[in-house]
């Protein structure tokens, strides 16, 4: 029990942070949101970018000392396109995703309560209806790609792959800003 | 402290502290950064208060303890957490039609209702079947180089914009 409510209270404040810093990166507002989408405001992607590198260079120092776990979805490339590209659709249609609904409604969104937030739940409740069907027809496969990640499969230092990746991220960001976008 | 009450950090600022934050969150609760899933334990938990035996024979909801847990903690964070950023640099309005769509769609609250809530439909579906969202393939994921994580961030970010484009025009 003690343990569950660390855990519990660990979530909390880790969202409190996580939530803080949307608000002030301006994610958790419609208008930057659809203004990435409209390719007219990329903050964003900026900050989406910025953030994998960071998480991946960390990853890379601590997954080699067993100090965290790298645990992937399962899945495939058909399923993650699919779910992806409705996923998209209502990314578009609504101006929010599903953790800057929640920092939306901490900025004062009505519509992220009234419409975003009833809609996914509902939306989850559609795909638990539905699920089973998806099984059943075998939809839902599972490719070489389900669950996997290059950090299972690197030998020596992470770095070694890391490094030259985010250089090539911290590149097209700086071109990004070169050209001013 | 004046940068606590700053409207706006640079966005490499905040890519910086969320990349770092997905760390800390690895190394403390050995949990990566996500949102959906609570969305769909949530509606779980919602719909058995109405139909306790068609939830306990759901074959989705069965592959997932519907509790309260660390996620949906997280998710009640991200709101305390934008509520308070918001409020400390003045930022915090109450917006029932956001000012793009009200200057260029139209200023209806129905008409923005009724899309939000189609939008988040798809967004609910979409995240599930994709099996993540922008936090938990968009952020986490790519950052453990998961192939269908890349490819599902890129999915998302491929059909935003097309309706985006829908929506606005060019």
């Amino acid at each position: 029990m003690a343990k569950n409510n660390r855990t519990l209270m660990q979530g909390l404040i880790i969202g409190i942070f996580f939530g803080f810093f949307l608000q002030k990166g301006g994610v958790t507002k419609y208008d930057v949101i659809v203004g990435q989408l409209r390719l007219i405001d990329f903050t964003v992607i900026k900050i989406i970018l910025t953030a994998i590198v960071v998480s991946m260079l960390g990853i890379s120092y601590f997954y080699p000392k067993d100090m965290l776990p790298v645990k992937t979805k399962a899945g495939s490339i058909k399923n993650a396109t699919i779910g992806g590209l409705l996923f998209g659709v209502g990314f578009g249609l609504l101006g929010y995703c599903p953790g800057t609904i929640a920092g939306a409604i901490g900025n004062g969104y009505i519509d992220a309560v009234t419409g975003g937030l009833i809609g996914i739940v509902l939306g989850t409740m559609i795909y638990a209806m539905i699920y089973g069907k998806l099984k059943e027809k075998g939809v839902l496969t599972q490719d070489k790609y389900s669950e996997y990640s290059l950090f299972h499969h690197m030998k020596g230092s992470p770095f070694k792959v890391t490094i030259p990746f985010g250089a090539i991220i911290v590149a097209v960001l700086f071109i990004m800003e070169m050209g001013g976008l | 402290m004046d940068f606590l009450v700053l409207e706006r950090w640079s966005p490499y600022v905040v890519g910086v502290l969320i990349g770092l934050l997905n760390v800390v969150s690895l190394l403390v609760s050995k949990k990566p950064l996500g949102a959906s899933t609570s969305f769909m334990k949530l509606g779980g938990i919602i719909y058995r208060s109405f139909d306790k035996e068609k939830v306990q024979n759901n074959e989705y909801y069965q592959k997932n303890e519907l509790k309260l847990d660390w996620g949906m903690m997280l998710v009640l964070g991200i709101i305390i957490g934008a509520f308070i950023s918001a409020m400390l640099s003045g930022d915090f309005n109450l917006i029932a039609v956001p000012s793009m769509w009200a200057n260029e769609i139209s200023g209806s609250f129905l008409l923005r209702f009724f899309s939000a809530v189609l939008g988040g439909i798809f967004l609910g579906v979409g995240a599930r079947w994709a099996g993540g969202c922008t936090s938990g393939h968009g952020i986490s994921g790519t950052s453990f180089l998961s192939v269908i994580s890349w490819v599902a961030g890129i999915a998302f970010f491929i059909g935003g914009i097309a309706v985006a484009f829908l929506i606005y025009g060019m």
